[in-house]
């Protein structure tokens, strides 16, 4: 960026540096150029901040969420958030929260928490928490480290608790690992099948083609959610979260591949009456090698395009399955698990917190939208 | 489309037979955990009548042959009785839901479309755009609980279900339809949401690409009124597109009513089929899995018609080979 805005100022001044800014543009590569489209999108700009920052907190979900999967505190259900304060008595005492006390309500007899303005807990940071518990970085460095605590005694729910006492806050966070994960080894599951039907079918064309177009026309004339239902309801109850989460990818890919092999079916169909592509037959290369080296390129960028679009649909589908207990379940954690609790009509009413990871599947949907409108833009740089 | 139909039915029945065990093994389970006693000889009849120790093309042939020829999708397990009551006893409403759903979305969708077109770039348009670029990016279960949500908090009632507890067995009367239309109004717009926000983006580019085709200047210099030019001519060669997606946007909305159901408590097949996928009562959810694939197929062909017939210039393709 800061190039373009050096080239910017240096324009007014001499007609050569005129010349060499057009050449910049001229000369450079297709994919600078994309880089540079998108860039002016300022939605799919802020959006791709917001999901990078998502996936950093939920990479490292363990350092920042305070309690751990299997935690919970029996003496704290359904409580709702505890604000962070500032200022106590007028006095700046830097970030803290109150004591709580549970108090009875004397219509509905419902138990409920509330701040005790006696006592105070300053929040500590980088703390070698033992209510955390020790956990493994990425998997492979065993390390206790965490990024707040109450002090000892304290209590601090940034998104209050659910019915058995579990922090929501650090229940987003490591649902989030599985949400934002999901979608993206079920992309690359569509990615690979989808290339390699869709190619098939555009490549060879024929009987090929017609085979595979059957195959997608039945797959498409199913509803995909209840389809997803279905194929998910066959999951056996008593496997393992790892299992369960590798055969949800498995069935979203399933379902959505369709959609990516009409697109690369089409780009075939049109640039395989390229003269390069031409050339590169007549020269005797192989088809696999005309596919992966010649054509394969020139619509790349389509690809990802595409990708990206289809990340949302598989987020909301491992969500709703989850949500209705088709896909994981209990103690492991994804955004649908955390809102099955809100199917409750009495949580509605008296628990609205728990509607918060609701919220995180809507940016993050929004955000992968808006992320692949920059990118659809950004991909037809000549335009 | 008979070789689609063909391939689908294959693929629901390769799903009904998916679990681990075959259902008699999940009926048994369930008998004895009920504390009955299981007669063997029934269980022997059982699995003669379907034929389950035979190979899968043969078991597939009698399911088939079993819908075709007598109308039987078999048996459900989970609620005693043949699938075929449940989704005649069904049907019904979800049927009525799902076409409600779709005037509502067509209704909406093109007039908003035709005015985004046309007031390009003006603060009605941003905000349909903005509307409409907020419900396809909101899961419908969360819309669903959203609006239950909205609701309590305004009205104090949740609206679930399709009557208030008072009139789910009142006699008919004015009041219980009101009550029945007011129970409607959410289903209506989850349902709609996704399809109704699609419909108004391809209706807005469409008309956006017409008006800017050459025949519109040729009216203009002729001296016709903008209005007859754009409800004329515009209007009717924009509409194609979406009359040809007709099919598909059953799709999405037999996927809403199947999610909405479930949430909001609505006695359709979405819930049944739901219970029964709990339940691993394959039959019963393959057959409305079945069922939604056919309809959409149908729904797919009857758009081609509607296009042959709104649009000269298909029917002119078709008619060439």
């Amino acid at each position: 960026m800061i190039t373009v805005e050096k080239l910017k100022k240096n324009s007014a001044k001499t007609p050569a540096d005129e010349a060499k800014k057009s050449d910049k543009y001229y000369y450079a590569s297709q994919w600078s150029l994309m880089l540079r489209k998108f860039r002016k999108h300022k939605l799919a700009m802020v959006s791709t901040y917001i999901l990078l920052f998502f996936y950093i907190i939920v990479i490292f979900g363990n350092f920042f969420a305070p309690q751990g999967t299997e935690q919970y505190d029996g003496k704290y259900v359904n409580c709702g958030p505890t604000p962070v304060h500032l200022f106590h008595e007028g006095k700046l005492v830097g970030p803290f929260v109150y004591g709580l006390k549970s108090e009875r309500d004397p219509e509905t007899f419902m138990n409920t928490f509330v701040e005790d303005t006696e006592q105070i807990y300053r929040l500590r940071f980088f703390t070698q928490g033992e209510a955390g518990g020790e956990y493994k970085i990425l998997g492979l460095i065993p390390c206790n480290l965490h990024f707040f605590e109450a002090e000892e005694g304290g209590k601090v729910f940034l998104f209050g608790t659910d019915n058995m006492g579990r922090d929501l806050f650090s229940r987003v966070i490591l649902g989030g690992q599985i949400s934002l994960f999901i979608p993206v080894v079920g992309m690359l599951l569509t990615l690979v099948l989808g290339l390699f039907m869709g190619s098939l079918a555009g490549y060879f064309g024929g009987w090929i083609d017609t085979v595979i177009q059957r195959m997608v026309e039945v797959v498409r004339s199913f509803p995909q959610v209840p389809l997803w239902m279905a194929l998910s309801a066959a999951i056996p109850k008593t496997m393992k979260p790892a299992q369960i989460f590798m055969l949800m990818t498995v069935i979203l890919s399933l379902v959505s591949w369709p959609d990516l092999s009409r697109v690369v079916r089409s780009k075939f169909i049109s640039v395989k009456k390229e003269d390069y592509i031409m050339a590169a037959r007549i020269s005797g290369a192989p088809a696999h090698k005309v596919v992966i080296r010649h054509m394969i390129p020139s619509f790349t960028s389509y690809i990802i395009v595409n990708m990206t679009m289809s990340i949302p649909s598989l987020i909301i589908g491992e969500t709703t399955l989850s949500f209705l207990g088709l896909g994981l379940r209990s103690p492991a954690t994804s955004w649908g698990v955390l809102l099955q609790e809100t199917n409750a009509l009495e949580t509605i009413m008296f628990y609205g917190w728990k509607l918060i990871p609701m919220i995180f599947v809507f940016v993050t949907v929004l955000a992968f939208n808006f992320m692949g409108d920059g990118l659809r833009d950004a991909a037809d740089p000549y335009k | 489309m008979i070789l689609t139909v063909f391939l689908i039915s294959f693929a629901v029945f390769y799903i009904i037979t998916l679990p681990p065990g075959d259902f008699l093994t999940t009926y048994i389970g369930r008998l004895t955990a009920a504390g009955e006693s299981v007669d063997p000889v029934m269980i022997e009849n059982l699995r003669a009548q379907y034929g389950l120790d035979k190979p899968f093309v043969v078991q597939y042939w009698m399911w088939i042959s079993n819908i075709l020829l007598h109308g039987n999708f078999g048996y459900s397990f989970s609620l005693s009785m043949p699938v075929t009551t449940i989704i005649k006893a069904y049907i019904g409403p979800t049927m009525a839901l799902s076409l409600v759903t779709m005037l509502f979305t067509y209704l909406i969708s093109i007039p908003v479309g035709i005015y985004s077109a046309v007031h390009q770039y003006s603060v009605g348009d941003y905000a349909f755009t903005t509307i409409g670029f907020l419900g396809q990016a909101i899961p419908n279960f969360l819309l669903a609980i959203l609006l239950m949500f909205l609701s309590f908090k305004l009205t104090g009632d949740t609206m679930l279900g399709l009557f208030s507890p008072g009139m789910q067995n009142a006699p008919w009367s004015w009041a219980k339809v009101l009550d029945l239309l007011k129970h409607c109004i959410i289903p209506v717009i989850v349902i709609g949401m996704n399809g109704t926000c699609g419909l108004i983006r391809t209706m807005r580019s469409q008309m956006l690409d017409e008006l800017s085709k050459n025949y519109v200047m040729t009216g203009k210099a002729k001296g016709m009124k903008a209005k007859a030019i754009r409800y004329k001519y515009c209007v009717r060669a924009a509409i194609n597109p979406i009359a040809s997606s007709i099919g598909w946007s059953l799709v999405g909305i037999f996927t809403g009513t199947t999610i909405t159901a479930i949430v909001l408590n609505l006695p359709s097949m979405g819930t049944i089929m739901y219970t029964a996928l709990l339940d691993q009562d394959m039959y019963l959810a393959g057959s409305w899995l079945f069922l939604m694939a056919i309809v959409t197929v149908i729904g797919t062909f009857i758009s081609d018609i509607l296009l042959a017939w709104l649009d000269p210039r298909a029917r002119k393709e078709y008619l060439k080979g």
